[in-house]
């Protein structure tokens, strides 16, 4: 198989993402009223409740809007990453995941392609977000808005690669539910995108221990530094390596000789 | 001289969990041959079709597809394939032309010469007018017929279709039957065609019946008939799976 075997199919899958995103307008803004719901309800009501000390990457006192914005940016790819989880689910229930599978081209190549497919879309509406809040007045400094985007696709690939594992473990559509009561609220609610971690230690130091090992809370760190153009090595590292474990684990389990599909009966 | 060994399956089996699907099946099918794979519900067809595919795995036994060893030259196999699933596989939301052009990619063909091949197999099946409509505005038979399009695009050399005229009407079932067949006669694509219905067979067909996981009989329709001493397939086929109507 040629590269440019390879670089066509990538295009196809990711443009078929992107083209599906597009045309289901429904889609396209109910991914955007949750974070929106949150910043403008949410964080409005809850600014006066929560002072915020300085810390870094902020150098002055910030509002809660500033504070939980890259939060909501990580939310969006959480949710998207489990948005195509069950997309996934879906295709393998009503077959056209099993076209994608028979292609003359390894698995690991073509979970990835799906995957970097569901980050574009996930990256494309965190900036339409950014946009929103930019028109009411959350501002990060310009180059902030360079230096996110390859935070963004990091933490995408993580949250995707979280949501291809699952997907890789769901039987059926039916047990989706339980993926957001087990996997998406706590990863949401026990992270820094709400409160800094210093703020939960002085209600829990077992609800701080959590949240600082939590996975999203590092991709949110990640977003939050590089948006005021800052590198949290930190949550690099700690990002990198939970996709990496993610994604050999979703490959695993994709593995028609040793993974879940053997056990499953179905593609 | 024999033609070419499209797909060869030796010592195949496949289990789910303790119950055996497939037992040490062994067959080969040859180049401008028209397998017709006969055998009742839970039979182990789709679980066959699923091993070549190679949707599962078996460490019991080997397919080689054009020679390549499925297990050892996956994606060189994978590419003599072309399927059509019991279940139709197309983006409900996408135009013909779209779905066609989204497997061309996935095979590694280039925009222009997809849209050539994506002219000359729809023009072969009647569905050229229809290239700019959804898939979801079409009717069964012509969904049936844009999917056979897709599995021929890439020029394979065996095709797989998993009992593709369930749910059609009769002129529909018809024309596929018919085609497919004309396919494997005029191009040398070698076909193997799971169903369980009788009057989807010629008579020049190659016949594999499967029951419970074993193959009972392999050969000609007047292989098959000799060998059970029956007049027609169904009784054949009635003896054969012990009873169970097709």
């Amino acid at each position: 198989m040629s590269v440019t075997h390879y670089w066509r199919a990538l295009w196809g899958i990711v443009g078929r993402e992107l083209w599906r995103f597009v045309t289901q307008r429904e889609r396209f803004v109910s991914a955007l009223v949750r974070p929106l719901v949150w910043l403008f309800v949410f964080a409005a009501g809850f600014r006066a409740a929560l002072g915020l000390a300085i810390s870094p990457p902020y150098e002055t006192y910030i509002l809660y809007e500033v504070y939980i914005t890259p939060g909501l940016c990580g939310m969006i790819q959480l949710f998207n990453g489990m948005q195509s989880s069950l997309s996934m689910v879906y295709d393998r229930e009503m077959g056209s995941m099993r076209i994608l599978l028979v292609s003359p081209l390894p698995r690991w190549f073509l979970l990835l392609s799906k995957l970097l497919a569901g980050v574009g879309v996930s990256v494309l509406q965190v900036y339409v977000f950014l946009a929103i809040a930019w028109a009411d007045d959350i501002h990060a400094p310009w180059q902030g808005y360079l230096w996110a985007m390859p935070a963004l696709l990091l933490s995408g690939l993580m949250l995707g690669a979280l949501g291809l594992l699952l997907s890789s473990f769901i039987k059926q559509l039916e047990n989706f539910a339980g993926v957001m009561n087990f996997v998406i609220f706590p990863m949401f609610f026990l992270s820094t995108a709400l409160y800094p971690l210093w703020k939960l230690k002085e209600s829990s130091i077992l609800l701080h221990q959590i949240a600082q090992y939590n996975p999203f809370s590092q991709a949110v760190e990640l977003i939050r530094f590089a948006l005021y153009g800052q590198l949290n090595l930190h949550a690099l590292i700690y990002t990198l390596t939970a996709f990496a474990v993610f994604m050999a684990a979703a490959i695993f389990g994709y593995n028609p000789s040793k993974g879940m599909m053997s056990r499953k009966g179905g593609a | 001289m024999k033609a070419t060994i499209a797909l060869a399956v030796d010592q195949l089996s496949f289990a789910y969990g303790a119950k055996k699907a497939l037992d040490r099946l062994s067959f080969q099918i040859y180049a401008g041959e028209c397998t017709i794979l006969l055998g009742p519900n839970g039979a182990g067809k789709t679980t066959l079709f699923s091993l070549i595919t190679r949707l599962y795995d078996s460490h019991d036994g080997h397919i080689a597809l054009c020679g390549f060893d499925l297990q050892q030259q996956t994606c060189k196999a994978l590419a003599k394939l072309g399927i059509v699933f019991q279940q139709t596989t197309l983006d409900m939301d996408m135009s013909v032309m779209d779905n066609l052009y989204y497997h061309a990619a996935l095979h590694g063909i280039g925009r222009k010469q997809a849209g050539q091949r994506i002219e000359q197999e729809l023009q072969r099946l009647n569905m050229w007018e229809r290239r700019q409509e959804k898939v979801r505005q079409l009717n069964g038979g012509h969904k049936r017929r844009v999917e056979i399009a897709r599995a021929l695009l890439h020029q394979p050399s065996l095709l797989l279709l998993d009992e593709p005229t369930v749910g059609l009407d009769v002129p529909s079932r018809q024309a596929i039957v018919d085609y497919v067949h004309q396919l494997a006669r005029e191009t040398g694509l070698a076909v193997l065609w799971a169903s369980h219905l009788i009057d989807e067979i010629y008579p020049g067909d190659h016949l594999l019946v499967l029951h419970k996981g074993q193959i009972k009989a392999n050969g000609t329709v007047n292989e098959v008939l000799a060998l059970t001493g029956t007049a027609s397939i169904r009784e054949a086929f009635q003896q054969l799976t012990q009873g169970e109507a097709a």
